[in-house]
């Protein structure tokens, strides 16, 4: 963050990938989860049983593009 | 740092997905309930009883709080991602500030995720696409995408090994071609469907897609213009010493 004090108008600082990658790993694999439930669950393959996921962010998953039923 | 940016570009995400909800709520609705009375109207005609289907989830559900719920997790997803993509593109495209980072992302995921694998394998609202085939669809649509990822991705490195010996412009010309190219190919080998009834109002069809297009360009500007908005910020604080 000192870097911005000295050089305001120079590129940010990089952050190193070995920072990064933890973060990437974990809350990339959380995030592609939930946008598993919203756009997949119940329909090609199914974690829960029933159509109860499916049913209610219907809409959203036709309108996102998900291919539905 | 990392940290920041992952809630920034959630919250960010968040806010996109509830904006998108007033977009698709007003715009994406009215062809999907069109779009379902043709498959209601459809059913009644081929003698099924039309009607008897139970409701798991009522339409009022479905068209409020089911899509805002759909909008907002995939949102706040959707900026998760984001913020980490921006956490490490953040210096490395050159001097183009966070504004520019941010904007640049945004356009390259709508692109790459969203508007060229769309060509291919448009969305289908209700009533479209026959439950027999939905594996293949649902296999056939995320590979499409994991391609272009991978393409672009590629095309990105590419263009910019050539930045020294061509320069930027060239370079970025490139890198477009190499996507362009690699993508038609894919395109071209990957298997058309097409299960649109033949009797299906083509105006239905048409506002339905619109709709998720419109959908999506309003959550990837949101995200590309408030996570740069706000990143701006906290550098510009930043270089006056607060």
């Amino acid at each position: 963050m000192t870097d911005f004090t000295h050089f305001p108008s120079a590129k940010p600082a990089v952050i190193p990938v070995s920072e990064i990658l933890p973060w990437a790993v974990f809350a990339g694999l959380l995030s592609l989860l939930a946008i598993y439930f919203i756009g997949a669950e119940q329909g090609a393959v199914a974690l829960f049983q029933g159509e109860f996921i499916h049913e209610f962010v219907h809409d959203g998953r036709h309108l996102l593009g998900f291919p539905c039923h | 740092m990392v940290r920041t940016l992952l809630v920034r570009g959630m919250l960010v995400g968040l806010l996109a997905g509830v904006l998108g909800f007033v977009f698709a709520y007003l715009v994406g609705e009215p062809p999907v309930d069109a779009a379902i009375a043709i498959e209601e109207s459809a059913a009644a005609a081929a003698g099924g009883a039309s009607g008897d289907e139970p409701e798991v989830v009522s339409r009022l559900v479905q068209s409020t709080l089911g899509l805002l719920t759909a909008l907002a997790v995939f949102g706040a997803a959707l900026g998760g991602i984001f913020g980490l993509a921006f956490a490490y593109a953040q210096g490395r495209l050159g001097r183009i500030g966070p504004r520019g980072t941010a904007a640049f992302l945004a356009v390259a995921g709508f692109i790459s995720l969203v508007l060229v694998p769309q060509i291919k394998y448009p969305a289908n609202p209700p009533a479209v696409g026959s439950p027999d085939t939905i594996d293949i669809r649902t296999g056939l649509y995320f590979t499409l995408i994991l391609l272009s990822v991978v393409a672009a991705l590629a095309a990105l490195a590419i263009g910019r090994r050539l930045v020294a010996q061509y320069g930027t412009w060239n370079a970025a010309l490139i890198g477009g071609g190499v996507y362009v190219v690699a993508m038609a190919l894919a395109m071209f080998v990957m298997p058309t469907i097409n299960e649109v009834p033949a009797e299906f109002a083509p105006a239905v069809l048409w506002d339905f897609r619109v709709a998720t297009i419109g959908l999506q360009v309003v959550l990837w500007t949101t995200l590309g213009v408030a996570f740069g908005l706000l990143s701006s910020r906290q550098t510009s604080a930043a270089s006056r010493g607060g």
